[in-house]
């Protein structure tokens, strides 16, 4: 049910994010989202790829300091209104995100939303009785 | 049972220690001042005649040197013998400035080696020993100094040097190796490296290590300890004074016991000069009573320490010294404030971080700035802003409290930060400061 999410810690110092990226690549790692949050000093990489456990042993092979978490993957309808729902039902389940981010789906009607909450399971179980689609980890890896 | 090189010295009473300190120190004013035109004008200048010294109670009579001076008579100003008798030189790092050079007659370089050879037997060392020297050879005192010991004690003698770390680890694991000296932070860099290689200390045969030249806190020692599964003990020395080995620590742990038989150690108000005390903190000063190419009198060092003659339980009588808080030009004065590296050290392996860091001081609008970039581990990262923000905090919060002033701490990627082989650059000043 849970997807893990890899998250690498990027100094700001050129040439950073082209190393972390150029790892993956050589090691035919495929990205299926990301997001960067960022600071003055330093962002943070979060991916969701394939192959997570390759992914993370390869990067600390290459001494970056990287961690795996556990999010949630949800589908919602790719219309107006359609994350609106998804943050209605957290919000009313009292549930906080800490972030999110979201991506379109081959199919036109479909977006993924990646969401990171303090509280796995009570988010899951909100969601499932809204009737929100949690994607299976395979779902996400082999999309 | 405590091994002792030279017990006689090493354990002769407080009075015949005294006796033997005012027979040399009185031979040693004379031979300074027939020999050394740049210190008799110091005396002259003071109206001190080598007749005024009569015992080591007539020591504060006599005219400092200080660092300046040694720069001032580079380089054969002090020397006291003719250079035919003289038969190697050493130098200073040059990192505070112009180099200075030490020069040594055969008898200065057994006396020193013999001082070695002291503070490998007080950590255990024997003939039957392999002690692996990775202190940096050359014009640094660290590797020659610790090398003529071992070959003194007798020990199978590893001239590694520093450096190529994966090959110090391969040497040590071959051949065996039980006593290891180095700088602290060279130290602390070969037991990174001896995790990273997937060895354990179990599989060293590492028992001591004796480090020094630099100066270290006691979590420094023991993250140093664990790493290795050794004990690790201090040496102290400078270039001025023959090198490492003017002092030495012990079973105990606790201090370095200072040849007494060969430098007579004063504390004093760095900014009076006037001698403190036993027991108080102040600078620390040493005359050589026995030195005969480069024996300088009432050498002002710069460490700030206290002097002790508590009863240490190894058997020694010899004074003993604390580890000093750094040199007094390690010392930053950061918006009027004093701060030593090592108090920064202290907070960060309290907090649970390895001592990877680098203090940057700089003056942005006439005010001091001070960023501190420490390494973090696997296990301090966090995937939120939030929470690598709030470990930052804390950091910033426990050095506040330790100096008074608020420092920006910034966590850094693992290994980001150059390791040294010798002394580890842990501070860069940008400010430009006008005299």
């Amino acid at each position: 049910m849970l997807i893990k999410q890899i998250s690498i810690f990027v100094e700001n110092k050129p040439g950073r994010l082209s190393a972390v990226t150029k790892l993956l690549s050589d090691n035919d790692i495929d990205i299926r989202a990301l997001s960067v949050a960022d600071t003055k000093d330093f962002g943070i990489l979060r991916l969701i790829v394939n192959n997570p456990d390759k992914a993370c042993e390869v990067l600390k092979k290459a001494d970056c300091t990287v961690s795996l978490t556990n999010v949630i993957a949800i589908g919602i309808n790719d219309k107006p209104g359609g994350l609106s729902a998804a943050m209605d039902c957290l919000y009313a389940a009292n549930i906080s995100v800490e972030y999110m981010y979201a991506f379109i789906s081959k199919s036109e009607d479909q977006a993924y939303v990646i969401l990171r909450v303090e509280n796995n399971d009570k988010a899951v179980e909100a969601l499932k009785e809204n009737n929100f689609t949690i994607l299976k980890a395979e779902e996400v890896y082999d999309m | 049972m405590e091994n002792y090189w030279n017990k006689e010295i090493e354990c002769m009473s407080r009075e015949d220690m005294k006796k033997l300190q005012d027979e040399r120190l009185v031979a040693q004013v004379k031979h300074v001042y027939e020999n050394v035109p740049y210190y008799k004008k110091l005396m002259d200048e003071k109206g001190v005649t080598p007749d005024d010294i009569k015992s080591t109670a007539d020591l504060h009579k006599l005219p400092f040197l200080t660092k300046a001076d040694l720069r001032d008579a580079y380089p054969y100003g002090l020397l006291a013998m003719p250079l035919s008798e003289c038969v190697r030189i050493q130098s200073t790092s040059g990192t505070t400035g112009k180099r200075v050079v030490a020069f040594y007659t055969q008898h200065d370089v057994d006396l020193w080696e013999d001082c070695c050879a002291r503070a490998i037997t007080a950590v255990g060392g024997t003939k039957d020993d392999v002690c692996q020297v990775a202190y940096g050879y050359g014009l640094f005192t660290g590797g020659p100094g610790l090398n003529g010991g071992s070959h003194k004690v007798g020990c199978l003698t590893l001239p590694m040097s520093s450096g190529n770390t994966e090959r110090q680890i391969q040497f040590m694991r071959d051949l065996g190796s039980t006593i290891l000296c180095c700088t602290p932070s060279y130290a602390a860099y070969i037991g990174e490296t001896v995790k990273e290689m997937g060895l354990t200390p179990d599989d060293l045969k590492l028992k001591a290590g004796i480090f020094g030249a630099e100066p270290w806190t006691e979590e420094m020692r023991r993250e140093i300890e664990k790493s290795l599964g050794i004990k690790a003990y201090d040496i102290y020395g400078l270039t001025e004074t023959s090198g490492p080995g003017v002092a030495f620590e012990c079973s105990a742990q606790k201090g370095m016991h200072i040849n007494e038989d060969h430098f007579i150690a004063e504390i004093i108000d760095p900014d009076t000069g006037e001698v403190l005390p036993e027991g108080s903190k102040g600078e620390l000063v040493f005359t050589s009573i026995t030195k005969e190419a480069f024996p300088l009198l009432r050498y002002r060092t710069r460490d700030i320490c206290v002097l002790s003659r508590e009863k240490c339980s190894c058997g020694r009588t010899l004074i003993k010294m604390s580890k000093p808080m750094g040199r007094s030009d390690d010392m930053l004065i950061i918006r009027g404030v004093n701060v030593f590296p090592s108090q920064i050290e202290t907070v960060l392996i309290e907090q649970g971080y390895a001592p990877n860091y680098q203090i940057e001081v700089d003056r942005v609008n006439n005010t001091d700035t001070l960023d501190i970039n420490v390494e973090m581990s696997e296990e301090q990262f966090s995937d939120t802003i939030k929470g690598i923000q709030e470990k930052e905090r804390e950091l910033v919060e426990a050095i506040k409290t330790i100096l008074g002033i608020n420092p920006k701490v910034h966590l850094v990627s693992p290994k980001s930060i150059a390791r040294s082989e010798g002394k580890a650059v842990r501070v860069i000043d940008k400010r430009k400061l006008h005299d």
